[in-house]
């Protein structure tokens, strides 16, 4: 078992077109970013900035924006699905 | 015309004019450029004043080479000025902009009809969208005018009134067990593998534009003027912010003269992280999980909700949150006042312009205008059992029994 990570259309630029991928020894969001951003070369600067993640992405998991649970220091676990999708859609 | 790239909010890379959102080096939203430098202001005034009694009079100010074809027109609608509603919140000046006036009775059709006209020049056949309900009204009526097939997605627990207001259309109504963010979750998602204009998300730059209409029709029908001051709901913050970007280039053209009005955001507390983040001096929003009867603005993670912010405060305005009783007490006023009933978000809207009144934040001398953006009847329940009927028999008897004696 891993954690599945779902990656958007605006990243596959460089995850080589990869849709999904996984990684296998992460205890946290930010350990599992930090595993995709040594994978992926040009990864970190599209989506974080100084540290933190820019303010128009959203990362989620299981369903749920890390927002409302411990930011990047939320728990993963094996099995658990992280997505990471751009904010700017929406609107009533 | 003068259309010219998609170009990123946050770091200005440009992109090509396709069903592209998102920034690929930063992730910031794309919006539509445009080069106006060309548009002289007279001649440009002219042409709209004999343009079509649409949206379509504006089409220098649209992300189109040439005029598209529209099967379901929006726009040009009314704007009243509404004295008894100003004299009831002691302030001089009042004007409702009653959007509700649209085919499909709110403000969704002017963003729907742009970014239908958009998917079909880009060749799409299938439309879809998320939404609190006005959007999938609009969405699947236009897609049904232009016989385009469509898919709608909305949260389970919507009013009644909007669901039967959409299926009507014949769309693929599609109920999503969740709140909002999770519908537009599950559409950012779907749009990433399928050949599908959704229209708040891969299309969502076009979309946008149609909010600017509304600016251009405050302006033209004030007489090619700028009020001092704009109330409207702040739900993803894109109408909010579209109408002060119609003022600005109007400004630029030299349409109108003057600065950008102050801006005054609306949000239900139910679901205000707009208000929240102006209230604590941030910039960015922390997302909530909605509460509210304003179904219609309940977006707890609002897209341009920074902006929103950027906004308020660079006009001088605010993002205020009303409760639920005060939503329904502004629908009552407004329809007190006014003869216009409108939707929660109205409510929500009036019940701000109240606010700020009792505060003393308008200005003796100020001209306000009050963005109305949908239809009483889509939220009946809003005004279920705030008044009494009385039931008489049908003789003179009965009716001076239980009403009133003739004099």
């Amino acid at each position: 078992m891993a954690i599945t990570i779902k990656i958007p259309t605006q990243l596959r630029a460089v995850t080589a077109g990869e849709a999904e991928t996984t990684i296998d020894d992460a205890a946290t969001v930010g350990e599992v970013l930090d595993g995709l951003y040594e994978r992926y070369d040009g990864l970190r600067e599209r989506i974080a900035e100084d540290g933190d993640l820019r303010r128009f992405v959203n990362v989620y998991v299981g369903g749920e924006d890390i927002r409302f649970l411990d930011g990047l220091e939320t728990v993963v676990e094996d099995g658990d699905e992280v997505t990471i999708l751009p904010a700017v859609a929406g609107g009533g | 015309m003068a259309v010219e790239a998609l170009k990123c909010k946050e770091c200005g890379a440009e992109y090509p004019l396709e069903a592209l959102y998102v920034c690929d080096k930063c992730f910031g939203p794309l919006e539509v450029a445009y080069d106006l430098s060309a548009l002289d202001a007279a001649e440009t005034r002219r042409k709209i004043q004999a343009g079509p009694r649409s949206i379509w009079r504006y089409a220098d100010f649209l992300p189109f080479d040439r005029r598209p074809r529209c099967a379901l027109d929006a726009g040009t609608t009314p704007l009243v000025r509404a004295d008894r509603l100003a004299a009831e919140l002691g302030i001089r000046e009042v004007w409702v902009k009653n959007d509700a006036a649209n085919p499909t009775h709110s403000f969704k059709d002017r963003v729907v009809a742009v970014a239908l006209a958009k998917a079909r020049e880009l060749g799409f056949d299938v439309v879809a969208c998320a939404s609190t309900g006005n959007l999938a009204n609009a969405v699947a009526a236009h897609a049904a005018a232009a016989g385009l097939e469509s898919y709608v997605f909305i949260p389970a627990d919507l009013e009644e009134q909007k669901v039967l207001a959409t299926g009507v259309y014949g769309t693929n109504l599609i109920a999503v067990d969740g709140n909002y963010d999770d519908v537009n979750r599950l559409c950012t998602e779907l749009s990433h593998d399928r050949p599908w204009a959704f229209v708040n998300v891969n299309v969502r730059p076009y979309y946008a534009e149609g909010s600017k209409t509304l600016g251009y029709e405050i302006a033209e029908q004030l007489g090619f003027e700028l009020p001092d001051r704009v109330v409207a709901p702040v739900a993803s913050g894109s109408l909010f912010t579209k109408i002060a970007r119609g003022f600005e280039e109007w400004l630029e053209v030299g349409l109108i003269e003057g600065a950008v009005p102050t801006f005054n955001g609306a949000q239900a507390e139910g679901c205000s992280p707009v208000a929240g983040a102006f209230a604590a001096g941030w910039d960015i929003c922390k997302p909530v999980k909605p509460d509210t009867i304003a179904k219609s603005l309940a977006i707890g993670n609002p897209a341009d909700g920074p902006y929103a912010l950027e906004l308020a405060r660079r006009t001088g305005g605010a993002v205020d949150a009303v409760t639920d009783d005060e939503i329904r007490a502004g629908i009552a006023l407004l329809a007190r006042t006014t003869g216009i009933f409108t939707e929660t978000a109205g409510g929500v809207t009036t019940a701000t312009l109240r606010k700020l009144a009792e505060r003393g934040d308008i200005g003796a001398d100020e001209r306000v205008v009050l963005v109305i953006t949908g239809e009483g009847l889509k939220t009946l329940d809003a005004v279920r059992g705030s008044f009494e009927v009385t039931t008489v028999a049908p003789t003179v008897e009965s009716f001076e029994s239980r009403v009133a004696v003739a004099a």
